[in-house]
């Protein structure tokens, strides 16, 4: 028998997922599950949106209003859902390729719009489906299989990219700190407008072998000993700084939502009555 | 309301992720499966149920 949650919350007869053994795919999808389960939310409610990757299989083990989508279009889709519908909470859960390479354009036009929608990304910085290709979030000189000697490119620094293009709420967490990634992904939810939580993965199977990362364990080791949590990070000095990831929350800002400002527009056009 | 650790062992990959952060090494992996070493170790602390990808592992509390 699975626990209380994963039964009110997952289609448990689709279990065990397909992920490899120790993906922090998983524990994020917990992580989401959690955090829904304590807002109270109602699931009928609630629509959860992938577009296509590893991390784009949670759409088919949640247990609410799913909606698998293209690739890199998740988010056009679920603007769609939010726009029709704005009483649902729209949850996009995608991957660092189908978010900001594959889905790039779609991910900064709806963060300019500030529409209501919760947007999970699982970086696990690579292409994992495919067989280990290198991403927009592939650090500069490790490797992919399309980069055998080391990524040139520089990567994106995913919250920063969605503060900067209008995101009202961002944040970063990893699947190692559960309990912090779920808090994030509860707080993205209540905030009334375009939230972006950038889970940091681990993917054992091709980054971690590719980039000879050792073990499973000594991978979460790593999100453990170099995230610092940003209150932490406030008091450190840059050298301190050198190579770790800040983790907590980034930004957020108040700001008119989209749908609200749409239903005012027809409104003002005698519509809706 | 007492706490009962619980093993879905059909779940479990194997990973060990469960057994290396389990603060009082409570658990061990035995041919790619979790196995609880010995229940008066376990403090239900529930860190395992958190950081089990595959949701193999967890702490339930049973009503008296
Ligand atoms: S390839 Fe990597 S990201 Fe994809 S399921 Fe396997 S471990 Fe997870
Ligand atoms: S973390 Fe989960 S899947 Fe991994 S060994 Fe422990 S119980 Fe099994
Ligand atoms: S509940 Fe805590 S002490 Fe018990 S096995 Fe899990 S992590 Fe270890």
């Amino acid at each position: 028998m699975p626990s209380k949650l994963i039964e009110n919350t997952m289609r448990v007869n689709r279990l065990p997922h397909i992920w490899c053994p120790g993906c922090g795919h998983g524990i994020l999808m917990r992580d989401v599950a959690q955090a829904i389960d304590n807002i109270g939310l109602d699931p009928d409610k609630v629509v959860i949106v992938s577009g296509i990757g590893c991390s784009s299989r949670a759409a088919g083990y949640m247990n609410y209003n799913t909606l698998h989508t293209t690739h890199g279009r998740a988010i056009a889709f679920a603007t769609g859902v939010k726009l029709a519908n704005p009483e649902l909470t729209v949850i996009v859960i995608t991957g660092d390729g189908d978010a900001t390479a594959i889905g790039g354009n779609h991910l900064i036009h709806a963060c300019r719009r500030n529409i209501d929608l919760t947007v999970v990304v699982f970086n696990n910085n690579i292409y994992g489906m495919t067989g280990g290709q290198y991403s927009p979030t592939t650090p500069h000189m490790e490797k992919g299989t399309t980069a055998p000697y080391g990524n040139i490119d520089y990567n994106f620094d995913i919250p920063k990219l969605a503060e900067s293009a209008g995101a009202t709420y961002t944040a970063r967490g990893t699947a190692y700190h559960a309990q912090q990634m779920t808090k994030l992904i509860e707080n993205g939810i209540r905030h009334h407008g375009f939230s972006l939580i950038e889970g940091l993965s681990v993917c054992p199977t091709y980054y971690g072998r590719k980039n000879k990362k050792g073990s499973t364990i000594d991978m979460y080791n790593w999100q453990k000993d170099n995230c610092i949590d940003v209150k932490k990070a406030a008091n450190m000095s840059a050298e301190e700084l050198e190579g770790k990831i800040i983790i907590g929350e980034m930004s957020v800002a108040d700001k008119p939502e989209y749908t609200d400002m749409y239903m005012k527009i027809i409104e003002k056009c005698g519509g809706n009555k | 309301m007492s706490k009962k650790l619980v093993i879905h062992s059909a779940w479990c990959k194997g990973c060990g992720i469960c057994a290396a952060f389990c603060p009082k090494n409570a658990l061990e992996i035995v041919k790619s499966k979790v196995h609880l070493k010995d229940d008066a170790l376990c403090i239900k602390c529930g860190l395992c149920e958190l950081r089990c990808p595959d949701y193999a592992i967890y702490v339930e509390k049973e009503e008296e």
